[in-house]
């Protein structure tokens, strides 16, 4: 044993990572594994998107690869029933489901009412809502679900997700996402930085492995439990004493330009549909009866800025010809949980019971 | 520890090894024991306690040579050299707290100067008080080990742990109002204690061997196994201590070998089977009998490569420094029998309780009592020592009833195999019905463990029987 030999080894030790660094930061395996998936194989699909902050309690985690999150959903398991009609749900948390069990959600309540068309295929609803306000981020999840088979889609959306400042607010929007996004559509989005770097690719894969992994493992877990959220035991009501504030986003009252609601997304997402038809939902929202209520709705909107996006929504749907539903005020104060979008099961059930027979009508008229 | 922490300390090993040849190697190895043992304690809610913990396994470790020593080596001035040095490195510990107000070497800024002194003083003194006894005093070996199983008590009994964080809140001038037992982690105090009274003991039957302070501080608190073992005999430890240590290929490739297969272990295994490994939330929320056994499943494993793992690495890095670690696990789910996988799961702490309990109990029953039974003294004795294993763990009626469940378990083997033993001897010259028999001795025991396992990882009694409940469809 001399010095030669301990700096050869280290020489090769030194080669034999960077060799490995090398690959793992050109080769992007990615793609190709998050189409693999225990999901529908091993064990059940999940019935809403992964998303949790407390993966050791929830069972859950937040992952940014979308491929990967469709491919744990039960809408990935195998080819669409012959007798399905398949209705697709897109929104934020509210179709999400927080605060909700699986069963108490719009999707779960939609489907236990068992509809039918005339021709007697069974209505099936899946829940591609996602926690995150942006309407971008529900364009992207959109431009894969028309990838399998939907026979309609619901879009709920609410005037937070439309604002251009919480539009990139999502984990999975991904900064190739941004770019791609920007050029094709011609939007301005906030620059981003070149991710370019071997270093940055192979932290990225280094990231989306592990994600992949995890969520891999925990579907065991959920499979074993039916827990995929992580229910805080005294969650904080949604706020009904308001702030003295007519400000929305940064924007003055009544200037309303200054939102920048991103309008275009909703109508190039209802193109890129192909043809499915896609209902326009304005979700509910909690009307205060607290303080300040002249001034607000809730925490989330002065009167002001919402009921002009209410009209500018109404109008566009009208123009453009979109199936519209207005359920701004379909649900009652008392059934909203911890946030002024949250509705309890019960208030779940008045929209399902309202979604439903908007259906119903549309189908069997 | 983490990946980094692993990676640093198998450089630093390899460095050492590298460097320092025989002379100042025993130095280097002092010195990086002790800043280790600052380093790798973790940051608890009582303030510097961080620090004051480390300082309490140094005093333990200085009495303990003190009490177990000849008055020959205690006067010695070699001996001398080093108690200043160790006073010295923690002294000099104490004064990072003037680089940052964050910790530099200890997880938070050490305690005031004055503080440090004055235990340095204490350690002093306590050393130069016993320097001046003229024999071993059989009475202070006693205390010395009464006041380390004191401290161990003082850890596994939640209770006590509990009142003795609240007692150190105040100590600290902190509120009590919110003190958990969880409060006090003591970094391989465990295995510290083992070290310790594995020489107290020796020193009591005249078995142990002539040690300088510096050997017996890094015999006890040697870096690589200070955390999670293997437990080695000091006798075997000084061996290597004094081997030449040119570094050779077989040293740096099974080094090396060791420690990539151990991070592979425990961070990629281990880490993964523990996201769905049975514990105390998810037992409550399990449904059906396969995914239970799943989750059992999984923790049995879990355990085993989070374990086996840690004692790869420490071998691992100690080869790299020249020392040859005992074993301390052999494919134990591999095993057809019981005995044979509590000879091949931890493997030096098995051997440690039947040095120093197991076999002088059995004696002792025996010598004492002529008219027991031996198959009853068996009985005591195995279920005394594999109870005393679950308390090892914790002082909870969960582990008592893990060790209970081993216990009756062995015994119940050891009978059952002498009973068979005549009736299958016919088996050795049928290799493939002994290959089944073997097989299914294997399904049994790995079974038997797994659901052992169910009362080491829940935290009560209801909660286990609740399991094996759900594991038999009820």
């Amino acid at each position: 044993m001399n010095g030669k030999f301990i700096r050869n080894i280290l020489i090769k030790t030194a080669i034999l990572l960077v060799a490995a660094f090398t690959v793992l930061g050109l080769v992007n395996v990615v793609p190709s594994l998050a189409r693999v998936s225990i999901y529908n194989h091993l064990v059940p699909g999940r019935v809403r998107l992964p998303y949790g902050d407390t993966p050791t309690k929830s069972y859950n985690l937040t992952i940014s690869n979308l491929e990967m999150m469709l491919a744990s959903h039960v809408i990935s398991a195998g080819k669409k029933p012959t007798d399905e009609y398949r209705v697709v749900l897109l929104g934020d948390s509210s179709i999400w489901g927080f605060l909700l069990q699986p069963e108490q959600t719009l999707a779960d309540q939609l489907n236990s009412k068992d509809l039918r068309t005339h021709d007697g295929k069974r209505i099936v609803f899946y829940n591609l809502g996602y926690p995150t306000l942006s309407v971008l981020k529900d364009y992207l999840i959109l431009g894969k679900v028309v990838n399998y088979q939907p026979d309609l889609i619901i879009w709920s959306i609410t005037l937070e997700s439309l604002a251009e400042k919480n539009a990139v607010q999502s984990p999975m929007i991904e900064p190739s996402d941004l770019e791609r996004l920007s050029t094709q559509f011609g939007f301005s989005f906030p620059a981003v930085q070149n991710q370019s770097s071997l270093l940055a690719s192979f932290m990225d894969t280094r990231r989306t492995l592990s994600d992949w992994y995890r969520l891999q493992m925990y579907g065991f877990m959920w499979a074993a439990t039916g827990i995929d959220q992580d229910y805080p035991l005294n969650p904080t009501l949604a706020q009904r004493d308001l702030e003295v504030d007519t400000t929305f986003e940064g924007c003055k009252e009544n200037d309303f330009s200054c939102v920048q609601a991103l309008y275009d997304v909703m109508e190039i997402g209802v193109k890129t549909a192909n043809g499915v038809p896609v209902w326009i939902v304005n979700e509910p929202i909690l009307e205060s009866s607290g303080l300040n209520r002249d001034i607000r709705y809730n925490f989330y909107y002065p009167r002001w800025a919402y009921d002009r996006y209410r009209n500018d929504l109404d109008a566009l749907a009208k123009e453009m010809g979109w199936t519209y539903l207005d359920l701004w005020n379909l649900v009652p104060e008392d059934e909203f949980t911890n946030s002024a979008i949250h509705p309890t099961p019960a208030g779940e059930k008045l929209i399902a019971d309202s979604i439903a027979k908007q259906i119903e009508g549309y189908l069997n008229p | 520890m983490t990946i980094l922490t692993v990676l640093i300390l198998a450089a630093f090993a390899l460095l050492i090894r590298l460097t320092f040849r025989s002379r100042g190697r025993g130095w280097v190895l002092l010195i990086a024991s002790l800043l280790v043992i600052f380093w790798l304690q973790p940051s608890m809610p009582i303030r510097n306690l961080d620090f004051w913990l480390p300082v309490l396994t140094i005093f333990l470790t200085l009495f303990s040579w003190e009490i177990t020593s000849t008055q020959e080596e205690r006067l010695s001035r070699h001996n001398f050299i080093p108690v200043v040095f160790i006073l010295g490195v923690i002294l000099l510990v104490g004064l990072t707290r003037y680089l940052s107000v964050k910790g530099v070497i200890t997880s938070f800024q050490p305690p005031p100067t004055l503080q440090v002194i004055a235990s340095i003083l204490i350690l002093a003194g306590l050393f130069f008080a016993l320097r001046l006894a003229k024999k071993t005093i059989p009475a202070l070996l006693w205390i010395g080990f009464a006041v380390i199983l004191g401290f161990f008590l003082v850890l596994k009994l939640p209770t006590l742990t509990r009142l003795t964080s609240s007692g150190l809140h105040l100590l600290m001038g902190q509120s009590a109002e919110h003190a958990l037992a969880l409060d006090i982690r003591w970094l391989g105090f465990s295995y510290v204690a083992f070290r310790l009274i594995h020489t107290i003991r020796d020193r009591q039957s005249g078995r142990l061997p002539q040690v300088t302070l510096q050997e017996y501080f890094i015999y006890i608190i040697f870096f690589p196994s200070f955390t999670a073992g293997p437990i080695d005999r000091i006798e075997r430890f000084i061996t290597d201590l004094h081997q030449p240590v040119p570094m050779t290929a077989e040293d740096l490739g099974e080094g090396g070998k060791r420690l990539a297969v151990g991070l592979f272990k425990k961070f990629a295994v281990a880490d993964i089977l523990g996201l769905i490994a049975l514990n105390a939330l998810n037992a409550a929320q399990v449904q059906g009998v396969g995914w239970t056994w799943l989750l059992l499943y999984a923790f049995a494993f879990q355990i085993y490569f989070d374990f086996s793992g840690y004692t790869d690495v420490a071998i691992g890095m100690a080869r790299w420094l020249g020392f040859r670690l005992p074993e301390n696990f052999n494919h134990p789910y591999l095993k057809s029998n019981l005995t044979l996988f509590w000879n091949s799961w931890h493997m030096t702490l098995t051997q440690w309780f039947r040095s120093y309990f197991f076999n002088p109990v059995t004696r002792s029953l025996r010598s004492a009592r002529k008219s027991l039974n031996p198959t009853f003294i068996l009985l005591i004795a195995q279920l005394g020592t594999m109870v005393l294993i679950g308390l090892w763990h914790g002082i909870t009626w969960n582990f008592a009833a893990w060790g209970l469940w081993h216990g009756l378990g062995l015994f119940i083997q050891n009978r059952v195999s002498t009973w068979l033993r005549p009736r299958t001897s016919w088996l050795d010259n049928q290799p493939v019905p002994k290959a089944i028999f073997t097989g299914l001795g294997i399904l049994l025991t790995f079974n038997y463990v797994a659901l052992g396992w169910v009362w080491f990882a829940l935290p009560t009694l209801q909660s286990s029987l609740t399991i094996f409940g759900k594991l038999f469809g009820g």
